[in-house]
């Protein structure tokens, strides 16, 4: 029998495996932020041991860093001092870090593929849940916690189970794919196969729905595989893989010769097996917006916040969990989504931050302003995102139209900077959590794509954006 | 890592289902650099209100509670962030089990590297265990919960059962496979970053 792609890289990385129990799995990429390692090389030091692989080690801090001016000195001290124990851990450790000032540095995700150091075929892991962006290049890459950060830096391996293969297709060719964006389609497959639905399996994503995307739109449905729960999402690699690695800073000097080896051997086999499957068709997905306090608690736009017992389906621990998520959000049911007003607008993180989010973006915005009670911000991905937007002058797109223009970082994402929101105020998001207080606490935040909340920056409430003349 | 030794304590309900590891531990406690100390910032804006106001009617404000090690929750408990922030807070709150018919898988992991034992039940069996309200004991070695009506037996992986009773160091077990792993480096088609 064949095996899917997962399965390959898999086996690829067995350094040793035992009968009925987790087998130690190499890794060939560790990128490492200043909030899940300090502790971990804490445990080095107190173990007197080293770092095994420093050169397959990158750093860099996105996490708390502040997203406005980099010449003054970081305010909160609790954030300096992790800022700072990262600059002193990479040092002593020798691990190349994209500090502060670097113009390398960025969202971990974001500055990976970037820079050429994310590779098919290739083990990724980060002390981080959405590591499962650099899927897209079909790579295996998992968030892990503290422990197994300490765990790779000491041995470059982590003792696995193996998870499961779930095949996950969206067939058909996207009609209007300016206002059905990736985000769209991700939150729809969330919505459908519920939070735990890909707990315990490692998903990978196919079909033309898929394989029609762009390298970057391919990273934000991998990057939410972890908000269905999933260990990893993977889409097979392409010539548009291929082509997108070439000539980065980081992209290894033998690199034609790997993309040959890629080639042949990187695909799911026409005889393997999936332990489950899920199909979705592109013609079924609107633009997508968050109702809830998780991203599962999601509907279309042309819908209306829904009734916890229609949510429900029956079973009484969800309807409950509806009914404190309405509470949470100060939503009634029944009430159209595009009737819903925002205070707030985030455009950034790991999910939605690079160039071409930024682009489509800055479409909706062009030539037009800011509704007057909200307030908004774009937080690019990366340094190196945001050097390239203002090259396309997108910067004065978004500050014309009022909006804030800042430097790289996770930001209100998760709100571990100043950037977020005052209890009770709602906010357009194009991150990836809507847990209760995640984006500051209090806060309610609808998670929806770049364009999404761009037109509703400007109407002040939701719109469908495929009303819009968006080219 | 202390092993792990049979407990004898009421449980805390927390009934709901989908708790994440944002509510665990909220973001704006992660930022300290050791291990320790967290427990205080445990299920922070559950128990707290605007200027840290106890909310008197979240479970854990409950003093019946306060010296509970067993947390039972309900469907995939621990999902979201990888945060082993999650793990230590538990802990250092002094909760030793938690028990939910599905935890979150990178939650689940973290557990077993800190010696926090998760038990996996049915949602009947849960359900039921919910509304115990005398004292239960954890039987690791021999897989059982005693509640004062009847036991009721779990599963669990036996390397896993091994590394909590053992309080197994993960990493120098790993070491000893020194030979296995240099070995994989020689045949390795993946080029170092720099």
């Amino acid at each position: 029998m064949g095996k899917t792609l997962f399965e390959k890289i898999w086996d690829a990385h067995i350094v040793v495996e035992k009968e009925n129990s987790p087998s130690l799995i190499y890794i060939d990429r560790h990128l490492v932020h200043e909030v899940t390692s300090p502790q971990a090389f804490d445990g080095l030091r107190m173990n007197n041991r080293s770092v095994r692989r420093p050169d397959l080690t990158i750093a860099t801090m996105d996490h708390n860093v502040p997203t406005n001016n980099r010449t003054l000195p970081i305010l909160d001290q609790t954030s300096a001092v992790q800022i700072q124990t990262l600059e002193k851990n990479c040092k002593d450790f020798g691990i190349k870090l994209f500090d502060i000032h670097s113009s390398n540095q960025g969202i971990v995700h974001v500055i990976g593929p970037q820079l050429g150091i994310t590779l098919p075929g290739s083990t990724i892991v980060c002390g981080d849940s959405h590591t499962s962006t650099h899927g897209a290049f079909g790579a295996l890459a998992f968030g892990i916690g503290t422990s197994e950060v300490e765990h790779v830096l000491a041995s470059q391996t982590l003792w696995l189970e193996k998870p499961m293969p779930f095949e996950i297709r969206v067939e058909g060719k996207r009609k209007n794919p300016y206002a059905v964006t990736a985000k769209d389609i991700i939150l729809s497959i969330i919505k459908h196969i519920g939070t735990s639905g890909g707990n315990g399996t490692v998903i990978e994503y196919r079909g033309q729905g898929i394989s029609d995307l762009s390298m970057e739109q391919r990273m934000t449905i991998c990057n939410m595989s972890i908000e269905a729960g999933a260990r990893a999402g993977l889409i097979a690699s392409d010539e548009k893989t291929f082509e997108y690695l070439r000539g980065r800073e980081y992209t290894p000097k033998n690199y034609e010769s790997l993309v040959s080896l890629w080639r042949e051997n990187l695909k799911t086999d026409h005889d393997a097996k999936f332990a489950k499957s899920f199909t979705l068709h592109i013609d079924d997905i609107a633009p997508q917006v968050s109702w809830g306090t998780n991203p599962g608690m999601t509907c279309d736009v042309t819908e209306s916040v829904p009734f916890p017992e229609d949510y429900s389906k029956g079973d009484p621990n969800q309807k409950k969990g509806a009914e404190k998520a309405l509470e949470y959000m100060a939503l009634t049911p029944g009430t159209p989504i595009t009737e819903i007003k925002i205070d707030r607008v985030f455009i950034g993180s790991c999910t939605n931050a690079r160039l071409e989010d930024l682009i489509e973006a800055s479409k909706v915005v062009k030539g037009k302003k800011l509704s007057p009670h909200v307030s908004a911000m774009v937080v690019p991905g990366s340094q190196m995102v945001k050097k390239q937007a203002e090259e396309l002058g997108l910067d004065k797109i978004f500050t014309d139209a009022n909006f804030e223009w800042r430097d790289s970082g996770c930001s209100m994402c998760l709100g571990m900077n100043p950037d977020i929101l005052s209890p009770g105020e709602r906010c357009a998001s194009t991150s990836n959590r809507n847990f209760e207080g995640r984006q500051g606490t209090g806060g309610r935040t609808h998670l929806v794509s770049p364009v999404m909340a761009a037109a509703a920056a400007i109407a002040g409430h939701f719109v469908d954006v495929r009303e819009m003349d968006l080219n | 890592m202390k092993s792990f030794k049979t407990l004898k304590s009421i449980i805390t309900p927390l009934d709901k289902v989908n708790v994440d590891t944002d509510q665990i531990v909220p973001k704006q406690f992660l930022k300290l650099v050791q291990k320790s100390g967290f427990g205080k910032f445990l299920f922070y804006n559950w128990r707290f209100g605007d200027d840290e106001q106890i909310k008197s009617d979240f479970i854990l404000n409950n003093p019946k509670y306060k010296n509970s090690e067993i947390l039972v929750a309900g469907d995939n408990f621990g999902c979201g962030s990888s945060r082993e922030h999650a793990v230590w807070a538990l802990m250092d709150y002094g909760f030793s089990v938690i028990i939910a018919p599905s935890f979150a898988d990178i939650f689940f992991s973290n557990c077993f590297k800190n010696g926090l034992l998760p038990i996996i039940l049915s949602e009947k069996i849960v359900e039921k265990i919910q509304h115990e309200t005398g004292e239960v004991e954890i039987d690791l070695e021999n897989q059982l919960i005693k509640t004062p009506s009847e036991q009721i037996s779990f599963d669990i992986d036996l390397h896993k059962k091994t590394i909590l009773l053992k309080g197994l160091d993960d990493i120098s077990q790993t070491l000893l496979y020194e030979k296995e792993i240099s070995e994989f480096e020689k045949n390795s088609t993946i080029p170092s970053v720099l």
